[in-house]
């Protein structure tokens, strides 16, 4: 065998302990008896990890740029209804609760995971689902109320981003039902497979995500809003 | 290149900001030539290089900074250019006699000059842009003498400009009389979609945008008729609307004033909504009795809401300009 | 039923269009027919469509690209046409409103349609080689990116037959863009063409971003990677950090026009400036994210055809993650004439200057990796000493753009139109033909016809000079961007000269494509058997030509910068003996089927055809939830598989069983 192929396979061997992490991760019943005298491939519960992150930073960077946008533009009522009128900070502070009890619900269906037990999370991530679901709920009655008084997206620029930014959140929470929805039929029919697992501790760094967003809608829109 | 007469006694510039670029100015012409070959063979007289021959300090200064960033950054550029061929000649694989070092790949010492030449251009320039913007801010030049400014309006419409002379009451359509030698405040506002006030002779440009108000202070040195435009695309008019600075003396400046109110036609806020119809290559109309509170009316976008969709796909007659010229 | 889309909105009776129209269904058909006849659609909807290798993703991208450089380039000839016959009497042969429409698309195809899929084609097709990886880090995503990408190009181009696209120019600025400026749908088109090729391109960037911090071969330290790479890694990071900016400017404009918002009107507080900020806060990156990937392509050139190591490869990173973190910083710099206050124009300008630092070291870099070496004029190499010279004069009109007090009579000139183009052309489209041929021999595995393509260079280089210097003095002259027509005499033999620059441009496509087909005709003799056909230096050199699917059959280890250079030296054998099992991803036509409603729900948001816009998210949504229950998406390509495709390239080793 020559120099060079084993400096190549030098390589494949150096892997293994590295890689063999991986293999427990994501144990692949199909694969079993190849697995063993294959070379394991990449670490993907990791990677996932990493690339959910990735978007996550990306979509902070969108919301940073409707945050921008409303603090540009909150001033611009151009006759149109300020926000002093129109806030009702303790209804807005009951809908902020719904979504931090819930971001503390979807922790607990993370160590019920954790711990492996299925009814715990389902049961944990069904009383997300239903408090994520209070949360755009009373999102959507507050902006109906809105345009119920004539406080619509086309009266003035403030009120223009002020549906923008806490719609695009509330979007967001919908999407993030959605997955969880989608998550608990998976869960239910196949278990805590390190497929679901993974997934799982995507939607929840989505979850916690949205609510540190809330806190930044929270602060800037409505709390700052009815202090000015 | 004859340098233009005009620049020669702009007798109204302060002088210790800019002196230098007096002096300089035939041999920074000299290299901007060499740079670009072609106008040579192009035999183009001086007139028509409107931003390299101002007819305005502003412009002058403008073109002060222009010729020095470039002669500055020519130090570096022509070098770095010649020493790329001489390399690329010299180092050719045929060239077996060249030294060949494959392996060389650093050098604390080059490295440190390589960051440092650029660093030390980029203060200079950087100096440059930091006086130049405040001394040739448009709202404020330092520039500018102390003389007392004329106060012009001008509106960038669709797609022509009108020019409202406050203190006159008089007003014009792609025509802006203004007195040599006296600074002139330009404030621009806009009845449409973003423009560009922009007078390349003169100097600066600046937007003309709706329901907000910039302005410019521009001076011209000599008499004489000045090609302005809107450098920001506005629209399918957009190449229609080109207005003429007449830069006259004094007493012609007056006689152009008497004539602009001796006209028959009058801008209100009805016939301000008749002119508000998209046109392009409007021909030059003078008015008089202006509305006083026109230009007030047009910066709050009072006269904006009433416009219909309808309108603006209408057919452009005017200005001998035929065809569509609607919006979508 | 159908929105606002009726039969009128199809211009059969407007003989430029109709050619236009006419000529692009020929080749659409042409190409389905050919396809037909050759009974390749399920090799096409197997083996590429559906395909997640990157290599051919890559591939596809490219195709992409040289047609809408093909597509970008007619509209540029058509520009030309139009300024050099538009001068006094003559109005020339186009109403300004189809004028408009031509710049408009020109800017926004060359940028989010040429450039951009180029881009990420070479990234593709060459960093999971050159870091040793078997794939990029999600493949099927990789995918989508590419169906989204081609979903935006598709609807630019719809928007050539049925309606009409935006007059706006690139940049769209409001109030223009608005509404009540722009009632047609073309702004319309500009906007979800753009929306949903940068759904795509955000992906990628994760993609990448993701691939090369977690799938680099053991040893290769990130001060170990090839320039390339490293590039294509920071160059991730801005599409991550800059286009989700772009999506909330395209976004608010979509609500403005859509909902009846009001943040970029002219009334009820709307503030135009905020859509300029915002755009140009993506925008400048952006600038970036085209030319930090040709700049690690010039780094890969110069030393292989140098035959030496690169000069400062410290430097050339630093400066790399320098440009990229300045870029975020001079936005500004594409408005000083709004009005900002001198202090705030003097700081975007010196910023801007700034780069200029890193930037110019990086040009001594490579030209003092050139000394004392031994240069070889390939085509890839010329393509480099042009852009060398070219980008310089670029970069120093750029600079002299920064003094804020020379733009005041420089902005929106055909000077600024001289100096992207001399960026542009001079950076980013050399260093992608450049790229091109000297990665062809591993995408394709094949070199390209070397006469033809140092025809084609001579052409584009030459012509690049005579179409774009006259601007550069008609500029000088006070003639400013986007006219449909003029009235200054002097002008005029500019305008012609700069329309000669462009046949001679046209010449050098034209050469090119012909080099394209010729080569492909002559592949035979012109195959890369070694798979290093220029005595390389990175890893994708270790492999045959083409890579196959796997890459790698065993992933190799990394000990120094200029891995394979260093392999080369010590004398490693590319044979293996024994082979191993290699984890392969599926095919899937997830990607597809969601770039597809995609385009759907685009076409059908652009005519408010809302139902099918509906039907289609629906689509989208359902797509991804169904490819969440599917669990077969990976398989093992046996180790007697993978030695039988090593044996086919000479890579097994003689007597191994």
């Amino acid at each position: 065998m020559s120099n060079g192929t084993a400096a190549m396979q030098e390589g494949a061997l150096a892997l293994k302990p590295g890689y063999a992490a991986a293999g427990t991760v994501e144990p692949r019943e199909l694969h079993a008896q190849v697995d063993a005298g294959a070379e394991p491939h990449h670490d993907t519960a990791s990677t996932i990890q990493l690339g959910f992150w990735l978007y996550l930073m990306s979509d902070c960077l969108l919301f940073a740029g409707l945050f921008a946008t409303y603090a540009v533009l909150h001033g611009h009522t151009a006759g149109g209804p300020t926000a002093r009128q129109l806030f009702d900070l303790p209804y807005t502070l009951t809908e902020t609760m719904f979504l931090l009890v819930s971001s503390f619900t979807c922790g607990l269906a993370t160590l019920a995971m954790n711990a492996d037990r299925k009814q715990a999370t389902l049961g944990w991530l069904a009383v997300t689902f239903v408090l994520g679901l209070g949360f755009v709920s009373m999102e959507v009655h507050e902006f109906a109320h809105m345009v119920a008084i004539g406080a619509t997206a086309s009266r003035s620029a403030f009120l223009s981003c002020f549906f923008t930014l806490v719609g695009t959140h509330g979007l967001h929470v919908t999407c993030g039902l959605i997955f969880m929805a989608v998550m608990m039929v998976a869960v239910a029919k196949k278990g805590l497979t390190p497929t679901n697992r993974g997934r799982l501790n995507c939607l929840m760094l989505f979850w916690h995500f949205l609510d540190i967003i809330w806190v930044g809608v929270f602060s800037l829109v409505y709390l700052s809003g009815v202090v000015h | 290149m004859e340098l233009p007469k005009v620049t020669r006694h702009a007798p109204r510039v302060s002088q210790h900001a800019w002196s230098s670029p007096q002096m300089k100015r035939t041999s920074r012409s000299r290299l901007l030539r060499l740079i670009l070959p072609l106008s040579a063979t192009l035999l183009l007289s001086g007139c028509h290089w409107a931003v390299l021959n101002p007819a305005g300090p502003i412009g002058v200064a403008e073109k002060w900074i222009i010729d020095t960033a470039i002669g500055l950054m020519l130090l570096v550029v022509a070098p770095v250019i010649i020493l790329t061929l001489v390399i690329v000649w010299r180092y050719r694989a045929s060239n077996t006699k060249a030294r060949y070092e494959p392996d060389w790949c650093h050098s604390t010492k080059i490295e440190l000059t390589m960051w440092g030449i650029p660093v030390v251009i980029v203060c200079f320039l950087g100096v440059m842009a930091w006086r130049g913007s405040h001394q040739l801010n448009p709202y404020h030049p330092t520039v500018l003498s102390n003389v007392k400014p004329v106060h012009i309006e001008a509106v960038a419409m669709d797609w022509k400009w009108l020019f409202i002379y406050p203190n006159h009451n008089v007003a014009a359509v792609n025509q802006v009389a203004i007195p040599v030698g006296v600074p002139v405040v330009f404030h621009i506002t806009s009845a449409t979609v973003m423009n560009s006030f922009f007078i390349p002779r003169l100097g600066s440009q600046i937007y003309a945008m709706g329901n907000m108000q910039t302005a410019d202070n521009l001076v011209a040195s000599a008499p004489g008729t000045y090609r302005g435009i809107s450098a920001n695309f506005s629209g399918g008019g957009f190449s229609g609307m080109v207005f003429h600075v007449q830069a006259m003396k004094e007493s012609d400046y007056k006689r152009w004033l008497a004539h602009a109110a001796a006209s028959s036609k009058t801008l209100d806020v009805k016939t301000y909504l008749k002119l508000d119809r998209p046109s392009s290559n409007v021909p030059v109309t003078y008015y008089a009795h202006v509305d006083p509170d026109l230009y007030a009316q047009i910066l709050e976008g009072k006269l904006a809401p009433g416009r219909s969709l309808a309108m603006k796909a209408t057919t452009l007659t005017s200005g001998g300009e035929t065809g569509p010229i609607g919006r979508d | 039923m159908f929105g606002i889309l009726s039969l009128s909105d199809i211009h059969y009776h407007n003989p430029i269009i109709m050619f236009g129209v006419g000529l692009l269904l020929f080749v659409i058909v042409a190409t389905l027919a050919t396809i037909t006849y050759l009974r390749k659609w399920t090799y096409l909807w197997r083996e590429w469509l559906t395909s997640v290798d990157h290599k051919k993703i890559g591939i596809m991208y490219m195709i992409l690209a040289a047609l809408m450089l093909l597509r970008g380039f007619a509209d540029a000839i058509m520009m030309r046409t139009q300024q050099a016959m538009a001068f006094g009497p003559n109005m020339g042969y186009l109403p300004p409103g189809h004028f408009d429409q031509i710049f408009t698309a020109h800017g926004t195809i060359m940028i989010f349609f040429m450039a951009m899929p180029f881009i990420i084609g070479l990234m593709n097709c060459i960093v999971p080689l050159q870091i040793g990886a078997r794939d990029v880090a999600f493949p099927l995503m990789n995918n989508l990116s590419l169906w989204l990408t081609a979903g935006g190009a598709m609807l630019v181009n719809v928007a050539l037959i049925v309606g009409n696209f935006s007059r706006c120019g690139w940049v769209g600025y409001p109030p223009l863009s608005e509404l009540h400026y722009s009632p047609g749908v073309g702004v319309d088109y500009y906007i979800w063409a753009l929306q949903i090729a940068g759904v795509g391109t955000t992906l990628t960037g994760i993609n990448f971003l993701a691939t090369i911090l977690k799938m680099r071969a053991p040893g290769m330290k990130m001060m170990r990677m090839p320039v390339f790479t490293w590039a294509t890694l920071v160059t991730s990071v801005l599409i991550v950090a800059a286009f989700p900016i772009l999506t909330v400017a395209l976004g608010l404009l979509a609500l403005d026009r859509y909902v009846g918002t009001h943040f970029f009107t002219n009334a009820l507080g709307g503030d135009p400036m905020m859509y300029v900020n915002l755009f140009w806060l993506w925008g400048h990156p952006e600038v970036y994210i085209l030319i930090l990937p040709l700049f690690g392509v010039y780094s890969e050139i110069v030393p292989v055809f140098s035959g030496k190591r690169l000069f400062g490869y410290d430097s050339m990173v630093y400066a790399t993650m320098a440009i990229a973190l300045l870029s975020l910083t001079v936005w500004l710099h594409h408005f000083f004439t709004m009005g900002n206050g001198p202090g705030v124009n003097a700081f975007f300008g010196i910023t801007t200057m700034i780069i200029a630092i890193p930037t110019g070291v990086k040009i001594f870099n490579w030209m003092l990796t050139m000394f004392r070496g031994r240069i070889r004029f390939e085509t890839p190499m010329l393509w480099t000493i042009a852009f060398l010279i070219t980008f310089t004069i670029g970069g120093m009109s750029g600079i002299l753009l920064a003094e804020p007090p020379a733009d005041f009579v420089l902005h929106n000139s055909l000077f600024l139109v001289a100096h992207f183009h001399n960026v542009l052309i001079g950076g980013v489209v050399f260093g992608i033909f450049a790229g091109i041929s000297y990665w062809a021999p591993k995408i394709f595995g094949f070199k390209l016809n070397e006469r033809l393509g140092r025809a084609a260079f001579w052409c584009w280089v030459i012509g690049f000079y005579v179409a774009f210097m006259p601007l550069y003095i008609l500029g000088f002259m006070g003639a400013t961007r986007r006219m449909d027509h003029y009235n200054v005499a002097a002008w005029h033999p500019l305008f012609e000269i700069a329309w000669v620059g462009a046949m001679i441009i046209f010449a050098g496509i034209i050469l090119q494509v012909v080099q394209v087909v010729v080569s492909i005709r002559q592949r035979e003799q012109a195959r890369d058997l070694t798979g290093d056909p220029w005595n390389g230096r990175t890893l994708e050199w270790a492999l045959p030509s083409p890579a196959p699917a796997y890459n790698f059959a065993r992933i190799p280890v990394v000990r120094d910068r200029d891995a394979f250079w260093e392999m080369k030296q010590r004398g490693v054998e590319l044979k293996n003996s024994t082979f191993v099992p290699v984890h392969m991803p599926r095919n899937s036509a997830t990607g597809f089927i969601i770039g597809g409603f995609a385009f759907v729900m685009g076409f059908g948001l652009i005519w408010h055809i809302w139902w099918l816009a509906a039907l289609c998210l629906a689509g989208v949504l359902g797509t991804l939830i169904q490819h969440a229950f599917n669990d077969d998406r990976d398989y093992y390509l046996g180790a007697d598989e993978v030695r039988r495709v090593e044996d086919l390239h000479g890579r097994v080793e003689a007597g191994s069983v």
